[in-house]
């Protein structure tokens, strides 16, 4: 997550000062994560010393920092290509997981056992999360769904993987892991 | 922990548990579909069965609701073989003390929805009026109100299977079967149904087997189980009413 960009998206609304953009990033991004106050007026300073937003004068009131925060041109700019631009899709074709599993096949050890406990940790975690999403309010439920297609797709690699094990075990123990499939599935 | 070790803490059942099955071998003909499948239930917990499909989970349940028979092993319900009683025993134990849920409702289409809800009291000798009050207790909690005439044909894939899910709970069962009941339903539907589904058997403490082959339903319940070739495997520590 990009925090500069992000208060930059949040700037892009309407102007702000720390402690609003601070309570706004809490409560949609920094549910796990929140922000802490040097964070958010070092960034502030780091994106002004940038020109992507400028500071207005201080305004009477209490608290640290009663700057009032505009972006710029360039600000907009920034932020507008950042958000347009898709995400870099992550392949993970090297997770841990799959290094345990070809390991414990190399060495002879149980790798389906490995596979389960991953599996009952994950079914822990979906629990978890569904959880938190009956009893949250929408964002958590929002946030939750997300956490929880993605462990649905880890659990169907692990069912897959699972499935294949006995085909895998065997070209790991004849060295030929990269044989194509065609024929061995 | 095998199941075997579960079995062991307090409660109704010589297992000390409610609902335990120990060893169950069923076949189709020359095809093994439970080969030596144990595991026990708590009074008040959700279980989910998981595994692949034809991996024996679907015939465990009927197992383990006295619709089918093992071939060998034992089945015990509240200190009671199920397995040994006969049909027309079994058959009142299905309908006093059990509910059931399946993949696609399986209303009446003759019948309107709570007439469907109110089958199980009218089976059990319970008088119509009464259970036509009783069945219709149930639309407002599920989301129903104003649903209750409408035949199945008239109803969404939601809607029908939330009237199946009241026709379940309508007479009040110690344990709930479910099968699949989200499979045919959408991702928010399917949400939907398993809320409802969770509050409430949570408020009336009713125990649930809850066979799906997605995770995302699973992770509903207390625990899963995973039957592979016949076998159980259990993968979490028991956190019934956790």
């Amino acid at each position: 997550m990009s925090v500069p960009l992000t208060l930059l998206g949040l700037l892009e609304r309407e102007p702000s000062h720390g402690y609003d953009l601070k309570r706004e990033y809490d409560a949609y991004f920094g549910r796990d994560r929140p922000l802490s106050f040097g964070q958010v007026y070092a960034t502030l300073s780091r994106l002004a010393r940038d020109g992507k937003v400028v500071a207005g004068g201080a305004e009477p009131g209490a608290g640290p920092d009663r700057k009032r925060y505009l972006i710029t041109e360039a600000g907009v700019t920034e932020f507008e290509t950042w958000l347009t631009e898709p995400v870099q899709p992550e392949p993970h074709l090297q997770t841990v997981l799959f290094t345990k599993v070809v390991l414990a096949l190399m060495l002879g050890r149980p790798a389906d056992s490995y596979l389960d406990t991953q599996r009952s940790a994950h079914l822990q975690r979906m629990r978890e999360l569904t959880v938190l999403k009956r009893t949250g309010g929408m964002i958590d439920a929002l946030l939750a769904d997300h956490g929880l297609f993605h462990l649905e797709a880890d659990l169907r690699w692990i069912d897959m993987t699972a499935a294949r094990l006995d085909v895998l075990a065997q070209l790991v123990a004849a060295g030929s892991a990269d044989t194509p499939l065609e024929g061995s599935r | 922990m095998t199941e075997e070790g579960r079995a062991t803490a307090a409660g109704h059942g010589p297992g000390g548990c409610l609902l335990e099955a120990r060893d169950l071998v069923r076949s189709y003909g020359q095809t093994p579909a439970l080969r030596g499948a144990s595991v026990s239930v708590a009074a008040g917990e959700i279980l989910a069965v998981m595994g692949p499909s034809g991996s024996g989970k679907s015939t465990l349940l009927h197992c383990l609701a006295g619709i089918l028979t093992p071939d060998s092993g034992q089945v015990w319900f509240d200190g009671q073989r199920i397995d040994a009683m006969g049909e027309n025993e079994r058959s009142a134990l299905r309908r006093d003390r059990f509910g059931f849920v399946f993949q696609f409702g399986q209303l009446v289409p003759e019948l309107t929805a709570e007439e469907n809800v109110a089958l199980p009291l009218l089976l059990g000798g319970t008088r119509r009026a009464q259970a036509l009050t009783a069945a219709r207790g149930w639309f407002g909690q599920l989301g129903l109100d104003g649903l209750e005439q409408r035949r199945s044909g008239e109803l969404s894939g939601g809607q029908a299977q939330r009237v199946a899910l009241a026709r379940g709970l309508v007479a009040g069962p110690e344990i709930l079967f479910a099968d699949e009941p989200t499979g045919s339903l959408d991702s928010l539907t399917g949400e939907q149904v398993m809320n409802l589904l969770v509050a409430a058997v949570h408020e009336h403490g009713t125990t649930v087997i809850l066979v799906t082959h997605e995770a995302r339903v699973a992770a509903y319940a207390d625990r899963e189980i995973i039957v592979r070739d016949g076998l159980v495997t259990s993968l979490s520590a028991n956190r019934a009413g956790s």
